[in-house]
């Protein structure tokens, strides 16, 4: 990688901006899906579904969308680093 | 030692341990002050952030809230957790490379605009005092049902704790007093819920127990629940009976909001990196993830244990807590069919809040002048006493009840910490030191800072003394103008290098007036709105009306920048350089 040539440095800002907005789509979707999309539009649906002694839509609405959104933000801090470190732009 | 004393010295304890904090970590600089000087470790920084972002509110209330909820109860849930993942993806890691102290700084700088940043002051202040009265009467009621105390000695002696370790520790204090607070807290929410789902489903883990089968039998307990209610005339726990868009509203507007809540974002400025910004708030949410995966199960358990304790059963046989909470008047029974057994089911049964008369009735229950409603239920019952019932309902020893009590007064002060520093920050920092005063050198600003902290403190607690009905009503607003005015201008001054100052403060005052406005019609008594469905906007309660003048700030905001100035190119820089977590120019 040439970190001498300024115009290479300002594509590796465009691409690292790229990636990130289209990382945050994706991971944001996932949020949306979890939570509006099981825990309230589609609830009732998923209520026909059991799991143990819950029903699918009341759990994801009451504990699977905050886990799944733990999950997201590390998988996002994880990816992000990895993307910082193959452009070369991060603070690692 | 009975349950009182043991009460005293634990919250004895942690009050010497936060003060002990304060004075090892004393601020010495502006720096410290506001930002904690950006030492602070990612994990750190997570428990600091849960103990500042979980309130009274949560501690005490949510597990009751959703107790009688039910479903409806999932907007708090998903609501106080989702915005996190807005909050990591979306600000957090641009704000902390943004480098400055405070909200308003951001705000004024992106938007080259002495005006951009004290519209931004007045929403932070108008969202921090909103949520910090309510934080001072979570205190006293506390000390008063703990410690036999007249509330307003309860929110002084709060006040009196939280001035020693705010105005002397700044940041830094408040950052490690936080870290400690959690531990106290979160461990005082789990050892009665790990009772209680033993108790009730012989699973010692609340989030397993939940979906297991009630204890004795094969059948689950959430099914034994729904079918309790039903019985008795209520909708079914796991169904709701708000409508679908408020749901959605409500659940977004919670989200946004606490996106845009200062005190949380602020939090955010204290990690040493961006890298470090973005992991904080994984932690963060894990640690608050394990209070709100557990509030769920305490609420549906204790709302069991409560049908099965007092329905259909004779006042002189119902259990010593529903008397001590008599006593204390947040339960209330009233023989309206003379049976001396206590009948359960859904409606208020009386008129108004409890008003108890002189002397007791043919069983010994308090007397009450209310008149009684046409219902069949008897029993008034305050939603605040599923967690710190628990306890008791559960049997637990003395210790239990103790350290309960010093978890609730833990998070209550943790969050009117937090809050008090954002509100005395703004004041030194964002009115003084960069609107009106720029002439001042750092050692006036921080005394200006401290001197702030002491009178917001003051206001707090004269707040917490005195609760204004309306506000009490509208913890909604908080969130709602966090939602409408805070939020987008953050979001868009990231994304969109297009939004100038014109479009960024049309815009806040667009969603701010818009939601204010809505807000006051319905909850306050001077219009003589009615709230409810039919005359909502969309159908979307007060609570909800955030997302609408989020929406319309985005739109304001856009429509205006279209039609103005474009950004200047400096700005254009800054923003250039705040998505970048290295400085690419220094690189290069």
């Amino acid at each position: 990688m040439n970190k001498e040539n300024p115009a290479k440095t300002g594509d590796r800002a465009a691409a690292y901006w790229r990636e990130n907005v289209k990382l945050l789509c994706i991971l944001l979707a996932i949020w949306f899906a979890v939570s509006f999309g099981a825990g309230v539009l589609f609830v009732e649906a998923l209520n026909t579904i059991r799991i143990g002694g819950f029903k699918l839509g009341f759990w994801f609405a009451q504990q699977g969308s905050i886990i799944t959104f733990v999950i997201l933000i590390f998988v996002y801090a994880a990816h992000m680093s990895a993307i910082e470190k193959r452009l070369g732009v991060g603070d690692e | 030692m009975d349950a009182q004393t043991l009460t005293f010295i634990f919250v004895g304890l942690s009050f010497a341990l936060y003060i002990g904090i304060a004075i090892w970590s004393r601020a010495g600089s502006t720096s410290e002050f506001y930002v904690a000087g950006g030492h602070v470790h990612p994990i750190a920084n997570g428990m600091a952030t849960a103990a500042d972002w979980m309130s009274a509110a949560s501690f005490i209330s949510m597990a009751g809230i959703i107790a009688f909820a039910g479903y409806d109860g999932s907007v708090y849930l998903m609501g106080w957790t989702g915005g996190y993942v807005l909050l990591a993806l979306l600000l957090a890691p641009y704000l902390r490379k943004f480098g400055q102290f405070t909200v308003p700084d951001f705000i004024g700088e992106r938007y080259y605009s002495k005006a951009a940043r004290v519209v931004a002051v007045i929403c932070l202040i108008v969202v921090s005092f909103t949520y910090i009265a309510g934080q001072m009467r979570g205190v006293g009621v506390v000390f008063s049902r703990f410690l036999d105390m007249p509330i307003q000695w309860g929110v002084v002696t709060g006040m009196g704790v939280v001035f020693f370790y705010a105005v002397l520790g700044g940041m830094k204090g408040i950052t490690y007093t936080q870290v400690a607070q959690y531990c106290v807290l979160i461990f005082a929410y789990l050892v009665p819920a790990i009772f209680i789902s033993m108790l009730m489903t012989g699973n010692p883990i609340p989030q397993l127990g939940l979906g297991a089968d009630a204890v004795g039998t094969s059948v689950p307990v959430l099914e034994k629940l729904d079918a309790a209610l039903v019985d008795l005339g209520f909708a079914a726990f796991t169904d709701g009976t708000k409508s679908k868009i408020d749901v959605f509203a409500i659940t977004l507007a919670l989200m946004v909001g606490t996106a845009g809540l200062p005190h949380v974002i602020v939090r955010f400025f204290t990690v040493p990196k961006v890298s470090d910004a973005r992991k904080s708030a994984g932690y963060a949410l894990a640690f608050i993830a394990i209070l709100y995966m557990t509030a769920p199960a305490v609420g549906a358990f204790a709302r069991l244990n409560f049908i099965e304790s007092v329905h259909e059963k004779s006042y002189a046989e119902a259990p010593g807590w529903v008397k001590g909470w008599e006593g204390i008047g947040l339960i209330a029974w009233l023989d309206k069919n003379g049976d001396g057994v206590i009948q359960y089911g859904p409606g208020a049964p009386f008129e108004g809040r409890p008003d108890y008369a002189e002397g007791v009735g043919a069983h010994g229950e308090r007397r009450l002048n209310n008149a009684p409603t046409a219902n069949e239920n008897e029993i008034h019952v305050d939603r605040d006493i599923m967690v710190l019932a628990n306890p008791e309902i559960a049997q637990l020893p003395g210790w239990v009840i103790a350290l309960v009590a010093a978890g609730g007064v833990a998070a209550a002060l943790s969050t009117a910490a937090g809050l008090l520093l954002v509100i005395s920050t703004a004041i030194s920092h964002d009115l003084l030191k960069r609107t009106f005063r720029p002439q001042i050198t750092e050692k006036t600003e921080l005394r200006a800072a401290r001197g702030a902290a002491a009178a917001a403190i003051l206001v707090a607690g004269y707040l917490g003394i005195n609760p204004p009905g309306f506000v009490a009503q509208v913890v909604a607003l908080a969130f709602g103008l966090a939602a409408a005015s805070l939020f987008p201008a953050i979001l868009m001054g990231i994304f969109f290098k297009r939004i100038n100052r014109e479009g960024a403060v049309a815009g806040m005052v667009a969603g701010l007036v818009f939601t204010l406005a809505y807000i006051i019609w319905f909850k306050s008594p001077w219009f003589g709105a009615v709230d409810s469905a039919e005359q909502w906007l969309f159908g979307i309660s007060p609570e909800g009306i955030g997302v609408i003048g989020m929406t319309l700030n985005f739109a304001v905001a856009v429509a205006v920048s279209c039609f103005t100035a474009p950004t200047p190119a400096g700005v254009r820089a800054m923003v250039d350089d705040i998505r970048m977590p290295s400085s690419v120019k220094a690189e290069a």
